[in-house]
């Protein structure tokens, strides 16, 4: 393999790892802290990309998508945790799932009804659609250098919030003991609405950034759910640093399966998966709370 | 009230035997393929109802089955036999839970539902990219498997009364198995896994082993029921073992009331039947699936059996005072 097709396979695994990041880390701190299993998280991506479809083709520009797009995703998340999701606390995982199955089906179908079940293109922004030479024949599209620039800095701001801020510490805490939280008398409700919101801007977030070099299509999201479980079982329920190291790692073994195993490539992330269990059950970085 | 209850298995089992005599093709068919995936329910159910293990990955044991079919038959336009097909697709289904049930059962959760799902998708992946069951378009069966013992041939699947006859003893077969299973000790053990872990381990069982056994059992059930959904189909495609039909058989599991090897029963003709109900009234069925599923659950946390039993309740609190 020749070293620049290896450095554009590497910066694909990057990008696609860090974005699997961005979706995966509210996944983890959903689970972590509310004890919710969410299917629909996937639907946030797809629901996240296609906004971004629409708001470019209003607004002209992907930058002046992604501001509004954020916004409404965290209310979105905002006023979904508070119609149905906190209403699964107290129930079983099996009624999590089925609750948050349906609404993957509601969304689909809200999609379907508001734009259609077609591929869609994103438009690059004009200021970003250049492409770097890489040794003397290969190019590498700006963009996709800049998704996961955008992603690395979400994804420092998340770390920044979860280790300085009070209430990265309550989030945390929550992580780890949901009970003694409550205990100390932190508005819990108010937390938990917080960090879905956060989640859903998160993948939602994701979905826009990526819709330019992924495209806009049907089932996109179910796709990227099943892999962000499979970060989350890697990493370890609950553990965002597990996350990071858990996508990073899925986005390398992805894309150079493809490269070298181009029928398997789809098993092999889950064959990683499997060693895994074997290995460490509970994840690579499962805090140990008892 | 409870002699109504006990004769109501019987009531339906008549009316299912019954059927073909008054109703249509279009209903035959129909009722065999409610009652295939009633005994794919039931599978579930072994596992979600009675050992309390959420798997979110059962069509991978119903998809393969399915694709065994195919695969043992020499080619696309010979049949196979039913006598080699079946127990090697049965056979297949229970080796392939029995390898995902190793791994899986390791956690516990909502880790269990997780890799239960991933590893499913593992499967889909298999048959989706490569060639080896048609890749994501699948294969057809033109040829329904011959059922020929020497030169005397019992049941000819290709008559639609007489698939229809064979998917009911199925059914009926499936249902007291799995009735005398949980009645024996073995099932006794599977519902204090489901209720209390840990004093089973402390107990001296293996608990790890019971659920594995009970993992494989579920998986072959749920191939014996893939193999006849595929001759019914026609054909097979990787959606067979997507997750969104493993989704699919939860949601017949938990309409019908999980725990209760009849429950499945019911929720598999629920779901089929409010499938096809919603699919003929828009094009947009999947939005109505979607809210009727979240009603079902905020409402009816029990099943729709639980909504029978809670009338009743209700019913006799009322003429108490």
């Amino acid at each position: 393999m020749d070293l620049s097709i290896f450095l554009i396979q590497v910066l694909n695994s990057v990008q696609y790892g860090l974005t699997l990041f961005l979706v995966a880390s509210g996944l983890t701190l959903i689970f972590g802290i509310m004890g919710v299993i969410n299917l629909a998280h996937g639907s946030f991506y797809m629901l996240g990309a296609y906004a971004a479809y629409t708001l470019t083709s209003l607004t002209g520009n992907l930058f002046l998508a992604i501001a509004p797009g954020v916004a409404l995703a965290i209310v979105f998340g905002y006023v979904l945790e508070w119609i149905f999701v906190s209403f699964l606390y107290e129930r079983s995982h099996l009624q999590q799932v089925l609750l948050t199955y349906g609404l993957i089906l509601v969304f689909e179908d809200l999609r379907s009804l508001a734009v259609g079940d077609d591929v869609h293109g994103v438009a690059v922004p004009a200021a970003l659609s250049a492409s770097i030479p890489l040794g003397s024949t290969m190019t590498y599209p700006v963009y996709n250098l800049c998704i996961s620039a955008a992603c690395l800095v979400v994804a420092a701001l998340l770390f920044v919030l979860l280790r300085h801020t009070r209430l990265g510490m309550m989030i945390r805490a929550g992580a780890s003991n949901r009970e003694m939280v409550r205990s100390l008398g932190i508005d819990v409700g108010m937390l938990f609405r917080i960090v879905f919101a956060l989640g859903v801007a998160l993948a939602a977030f994701a979905g826009m950034v990526a819709a330019p070099a992924s495209s806009v299509y049907p089932g996109m999201g179910n796709q990227v759910l099943i892999l962000c479980f499979v970060v989350v079982v890697i990493g370890g329920i609950g553990s965002v640093t597990g996350a990071l190291v858990a996508a990073l790692l899925i986005g390398f073994v992805d894309t150079f399966g493809k490269v070298f195993l181009p029928d398997y490539s789809g098993a092999l992330v889950y064959l990683l998966m499997a060693v895994v269990l074997v290995w460490r059950p509970a994840g690579l970085f499962r805090e140990t709370t008892a | 009230m409870t002699g109504v209850r006990r004769a109501l298995p019987w009531l339906a089992l008549t009316l299912l035997v019954a059927l073909p005599g008054f109703a249509g093709k279009f209903y035959i068919d129909l009722f065999a393929k409610i009652m295939i995936m009633a005994v794919f329910a039931m599978s579930l159910d072994l596992l979600v109802g009675f050992t309390g293990l959420v798997s979110l990955g059962h069509a991978a044991f119903f998809g393969l089955a399915g694709y065994t079919l195919v695969l043992s038959a020499p080619d696309k336009y010979t049949a196979a036999s039913l006598w080699t097909s079946l127990p090697l697709a049965v056979a297949a289904s229970t080796l392939l839970a029995l390898a995902i049930g190793a791994l899986a059962l390791r956690t516990r959760g909502v880790y269990f539902i997780m890799v239960t799902l991933a590893f499913s998708q593992l499967v889909y992946f298999v048959f989706h990219d490569t060639k080896l069951g048609g890749g994501s378009d699948g294969a057809y069966i033109y040829a329904r498997p011959k059922a020929q013992l020497g030169p005397w041939t019992p049941i000819d699947l290709g008559d639609g009364t007489q698939f229809y006859y064979v998917v009911l003893a199925i059914l009926v077969v499936a249902f007291a198995f799995l009735r005398v299973l949980l009645a024996s000790r073995f099932g006794h053990a599977l519902s204090g896994i489901r209720s209390n872990e840990q004093r089973m381990r402390a107990l001296g069982f293996d608990t790890y082993a019971y659920k594995l056994a009970a993992f494989a059992i579920a998986g072959a059930l749920a191939g014996v029921a893939g193999y006849f959904a595929a001759i019914q189909f026609g054909f097979v495609n990787p959606e067979m073992l997507s997750w969104h039909e493993s989704a699919n058989v939860l949601l017949m599991v938990i309409l019908g009331g999980s725990g209760t090897a009849f429950g499945a029963i019911v929720g598999a003709f629920a779901f089929i039947l409010l499938e096809d109900a919603f699919s003929l009234a828009t094009r947009h069925w999947l939005l109505l699936m979607g809210g009727f599923v979240i009603a079902a659950v905020m409402l009816l946390p029990g099943g729709l059996a639980s909504a029978g039993e809670r009338w009743r309740h209700r019913a006799t609190a009322s003429s108490d005072g």
